[in-house]
């Protein structure tokens, strides 16, 4: 254990701990500015925006003996005894000089740049700048050039943190981006011929502290502070990447990465942060529809929930396949509602879509060959109440046999090729078939009742990753008019009172589930380990024996 | 003062004096010899050590104790750079050395490699220095036949490689963690100190870094010893403990407006006055001198009452300059003006800095851009404070820069304006008689910059 002070507050480090200047300092509440410096690469030291003044306390006589200059808070290290001051006039003048000095061939043009409202040269500048110009006036001038498929450089407006280059040197060691030119006529660049092209491209402009670095997918589509942001999980593939869904009016704009060191550290891939616009795609389903006298036709939500119950009952053996985008909330209900009807309902696992393998980068971060975010989730309930995990092919074996007379097929698939015309011929026996989906399908068109169902970003509840991590999401957007969640639909069918609570189905499920008790006291922000629930069990066990 | 018998430049006259030939004729190689057979690596660093012997390369770090600064017994590779990339402007001590005398500077680094156990140097040219080059490598081929390099040096256990790399010619590459960075093939950006080379250099392994001028001194050193060596130059300050002294023989480049320029050698701690008037033969026709350079451009501006300065570590410093650097004086004749040598300088820095720390990039680009319109004849008296504030807040001193590029860049803004204030106002106020009173920012002059 070690005391570091920053401004006279005494901060405690522990022994295995490596922390610099900048975050010992946030451990005391201190902000200390910087640009070039991330937690999650090298330390270049090269933006001064975070010099602070730096001493040592001398451990028998108590004296801080402060060294005369000012050094970078990300390259010093804080050690026992080491002892930062960050409010200093000196420390001050130091921060107006290097705010002065970027803004000299800055644009200023955040009238029309994406980053005004999260710009750190922008925050920098109300916080340490000083109000006036110095400098010489310079006629308005803002080049542009494409760095990828994904990226715009908007030359000027960089500051030389090189956050970008060192991304695309340590994390997907693919190196595209590079510094050109010298002194002043620096700019950032990708060799001729080699554009920025990996899949996790998007991050240098979260990466970006000011807008030299433009998401051509977000590029002027809306302003930062016009939006909210959701804590949410990604769920192009079961990595789980944490994340945050930005939203304006019910409308999602972007995607970024949420910080959690046990999945994702800063990072999420391009599939993922794009991947969001079937959300508001125009051939979504949306108003349920019943089958009846050769055609669907329109019947009201009210009308559904009534009849559904009794036509199912009616209808005998029930099978239910619960989709690996369900969240375990929504499953649980899902099985709930059908194991109500009949007890010895058949329970499947839906379909979980490969495509090609898993993608690690240098730096461990993985793109799961998997692209659904609850595969393990569904599993555990099935484990609980199906005894066995059946998959989709099974459950089309079963449908073969026709031991089963009516289905509930869950969906919330991205595209809607998740079934074909062979497939929806082996439900064409059934006696009731529900579906409920995003998008039309083979199966949806062969369905009694075509259920609209909800997207990622308008779902409630939890999804358990690739390596058994429970980790919550909040709904950002309603969906749209006619659509409703699937946790909603079946909190109504199950008649529970008002709308559907995530939390209390989570802990009905974490209570009945031993798989899940841990749930029963919530989940953290990082999510919760329930690997470590099994490594406990197997301890006792172990004791038993 | 008796005429000083040059030691570093003894050869030089002879013909052929790059010649192995010609430079065993004259002793060379004996301190090898002796060295290898007779001392131990400990032995040698501590000759150097006692001899005081200051880094010859501009910081004027005490070589020897540069060298403790190696991890003990290392399992190695240990390396060894010469900076041979001589780009501070004024200089050009080490092209003497490597073109008339190259066999001298190739004993020092051996003796430096056996002292350090390193096991390969390399050898960092600038690119402009063909001749230098041809001379060094010919000097090489001739050391691996005659068994000073290779393997088993002269039957011993030591073995030792030298490969020559040529830099691209940029000023930070002569900075010692951007010559590394170079030298790994990156771009040449000083790295973060600490780790220092010595701890952590070349290919991630200890590296000691040291200039072609301190290689050929280790070899008089070695030859002559340490009290020798100490007999030359300036002793140490009584009451500073921390001033190693300057202490031997020193090539100083006399360059400018004088009769006669060129590389000089002479004892540590010869007045400027003394270079210009005993060596130089006196300010070119007849004109009074009114300012020089004590050591390199970034060294800063001596004034000619400040010409007595004596030009060993601690001289200039003593008159507000930054050090002795390289000991290349440029001088300047009463006719100069210093706006012009100003703009020179700033010119040099902006185009050289190598644009990682802000506080230098844009310093120096930006007083640059002021200096253009200082000239263009849109000056304003603010520009000169401006200027100063520049001056006196980028570098390694203040803390704001990663390497000491930007304090050179900072040394002549704030001795030229500090020293010849009144040049610079006479100036603004003559050819911007309506505008030199302005404070509020002016446009920037079309095309400022674009060094």
């Amino acid at each position: 254990m070690g005391t570091v002070i920053v401004d006279g507050i005494e901060v405690t480090v522990g022994d295995n701990e490596r922390l610099n200047g900048i975050q010992a300092a946030e451990r005391a509440g201190i902000d200390v500015p910087h640009y070039c410096w991330h937690p999650g690469l090298s330390v270049v030291a090269s933006c001064r925006m975070c010099l602070v003044e730096q001493g040592t306390k001398d451990p028998t006589t108590g004296k801080i003996t402060m060294i005369p200059k000012v050094v970078p808070a990300c390259q010093t290290p804080a050690k026992d005894g080491t002892v930062f001051v960050t409010n200093s006039d000196k420390v001050k003048q130091c921060r107006a000089q290097v705010e002065e000095a970027l803004l000299i061939d800055h644009p200023i043009d955040c009238p029309i740049c994406d980053k005004a409202g999260e710009c750190r040269l922008q925050d920098y500048y109300f916080e340490h700048g000083q109000q006036e110009r110095r400098a010489d006036l310079k006629p308005f001038h803002s080049p542009k050039r494409d760095m990828g498929d994904t990226v715009t450089l908007f030359v000027d407006r960089c500051v030389m943190c090189t956050r970008c280059v060192r991304f695309t040197r340590e994390i997907t060691g693919t190196s595209e981006l590079m510094v050109t030119h010298r002194g002043s006529h620096e700019e950032i660049d990708v060799f001729p011929g080699y554009p920025l092209a990996n899949k996790m491209s998007g991050n240098v402009v979260d990466l970006c502290p000011v807008g030299a670095l433009g998401d051509k997918d977000f590029m002027y589509s809306q302003r930062v502070w016009f939006m909210k942001s959701h804590p949410g999980v990604c769920t192009g593939c079961s990595t789980g990447c944490n994340i945050d869904v930005e939203e304006n009016q019910d409308r999602v704009y972007r995607l970024t990465p949420r910080e959690n060191m046990h999945v994702n550290q800063w990072w999420m891939c391009d599939e993922g942060r794009y991947g969001y616009h079937h959300v508001h795609a125009e051939d979504r389903v949306v108003g349920p529809r019943r089958f009846e006298g050769g055609k669907h036709v329109n019947v009201e939500w009210t009308t559904v929930t009534a009849e559904l119950k009794q036509k199912l009952t009616a209808a005998g053996r029930l099978g239910a396949v619960l989709s690996p985008h369900l969240t375990v909330e929504e499953a649980y209900l899902l099985i709930k509602f059908i194991r109500g009807i009949d007890p010895a309902a058949v329970l499947a696992l839906g379909p979980v879509p490969v495509v090609g393998t898993d993608e690690r980068f240098p730096n461990g971060f993985t793109i799961h060959a998997e692209k659904a975010p609850n595969r393990r989730g569904i599993e555990i309930l099935l484990a609980h109440f199906g005894g066995k995990i059946l998959s989709f092919a099974d459950f089309q074996k079963e449908l073969d046999a026709k031991t089963i007379r009516a289905a509930w097929v869950s969906g919330g698939y991205k595209k809607s090729d998740w079934n074909d015309e062979t497939t929806a011929r082996k439900f064409a026996g059934l006696d009731l078939l529900v579906v409920q989906d995003m998008f039309a399908s083979p199966l949806w068109n062969a369905a009694t009742y075509q259920l609209p169902g909800g997207s990622f970003a308008e779902r409630d509840g939890s999804y358990v990753n690739f390596q058994d991590r429970l980790q919550a999401v909040k709904s950002a957007v309603r969906p749209p008019v006619g659509a409703w969640v699937e946790g909603q639909l079946y909190w109504r069918l199950l008649e529970r009172p008002g709308l559907f609570q995530s939390r209390k189905a989570l802990v009905e499920a974490a209570t009945e589930v031993p798989a899940l008790h841990l749930a029963i006291e919530g989940i953290p922000a990082t999510g919760l380990d329930l690997n470590v629930n099994k490594l406990a069990e197997a301890k006792t066990v172990a004791a038993t024996v | 003062m008796a005429k000083f018998e040059p030691v570093l430049m003894a050869n030089m006259q002879k013909p052929d004096s790059h010649t192995i030939k010609v430079y065993e004729a004259g002793g060379g190689y004996r301190a090898l010899k002796k060295a290898l057979k007779e001392m131990t690596p400990e032995q040698v660093t501590d000759t150097v050590k006692a001899s005081n012997l200051r880094g010859r390369g501009g910081a004027g770090f005490p070589t020897g104790l540069k060298w403790t600064f190696l991890p003990k017994n290392h399992p190695g590779p240990i390396y060894m750079c010469i900076n041979a990339d001589e780009s501070e402007p004024g200089t050009f001590n080490n092209r003497y050395l490597m073109e008339l005398d190259p066999h001298q500077v190739i004993e020092g680094i051996i003796l430096s490699c056996y002292a350090t156990k390193a096991v390969t140097a390399y050898l960092y040219i600038r690119v402009e220095y063909p001749l230098s080059r041809k001379r060094l490598q010919s000097a090489i081929d001739e050391c691996y036949a005659a068994g000073y390099l290779g393997k088993n040096i002269l039957g011993t256990q030591f073995s030792l490689d030298i490969f020559i790399h040529v830099g691209a010619a940029a000023y930070i590459c002569g900075e010692e963690t951007g010559l590394i960075e170079s030298l790994e093939g990156k771009r040449a950006w000083p790295r973060i100190k600490p780790p220092f080379p010595a701890i952590e250099g070349v290919f991630r392994k200890p590296t000691v870094v040291n200039n072609i001028e301190t290689a050929a001194c280790v070899t008089h050193i070695i030859d002559r010893g340490p009290d020798w060596f100490k007999s030359i130059g300036v002793p140490a300050d009584p009451n500073n403990p921390r001033d190693p002294g300057s202490y031997g023989p020193k090539l100083y480049c006399l360059s400018g407006h004088v009769n006669k320029p060129g590389c000089y050698e002479a004892p540590l701690g010869i007045t400027c006055r003394q270079l210009i008037d005993e060596y130089g033969e006196g300010i070119w026709k007849g004109r009074k001198g009114k300012a020089a350079i004590p050591g390199g451009i970034s060294m800063g501006l001596l004034t000619e009452k400040e010409f007595d300065t004596p030009l060993d570590f601690a001289g200039p410093g003593k008159v507000g300059c930054l050090g002795l650097g390289t000991a290349a004086v440029v001088v300047m004749d009463e006719t100069v003006n210093m706006v012009d040598f100003l703009y020179n300088s700033c010119r040099f820095f902006a185009h050289e800095s190598c644009g990682q720390c802000t506080p230098c990039r844009e310093g120096t680009h930006w007083s640059l851009t002021m200096l253009e319109r200082i000239r263009a004849g849109k000056g304003r008296l603010r520009d000169l404070d401006l200027l100063l504030e520049i001056g006196d807040s980028i570098g390694i001193i203040p803390g704001t820069t990663i390497c000491g590029l930007s304090d050179g860049a900072a040394w002549p803004i704030k001795n030229a304006i500090r020293k010849f204030r009144s040049d610079f106002e006479e100036y603004i106020k003559r050819t911007n008689p309506t505008g030199y009173m302005v404070t509020e920012p002016v446009p920037a002059l079309a095309g400022a910059g674009h060094h």
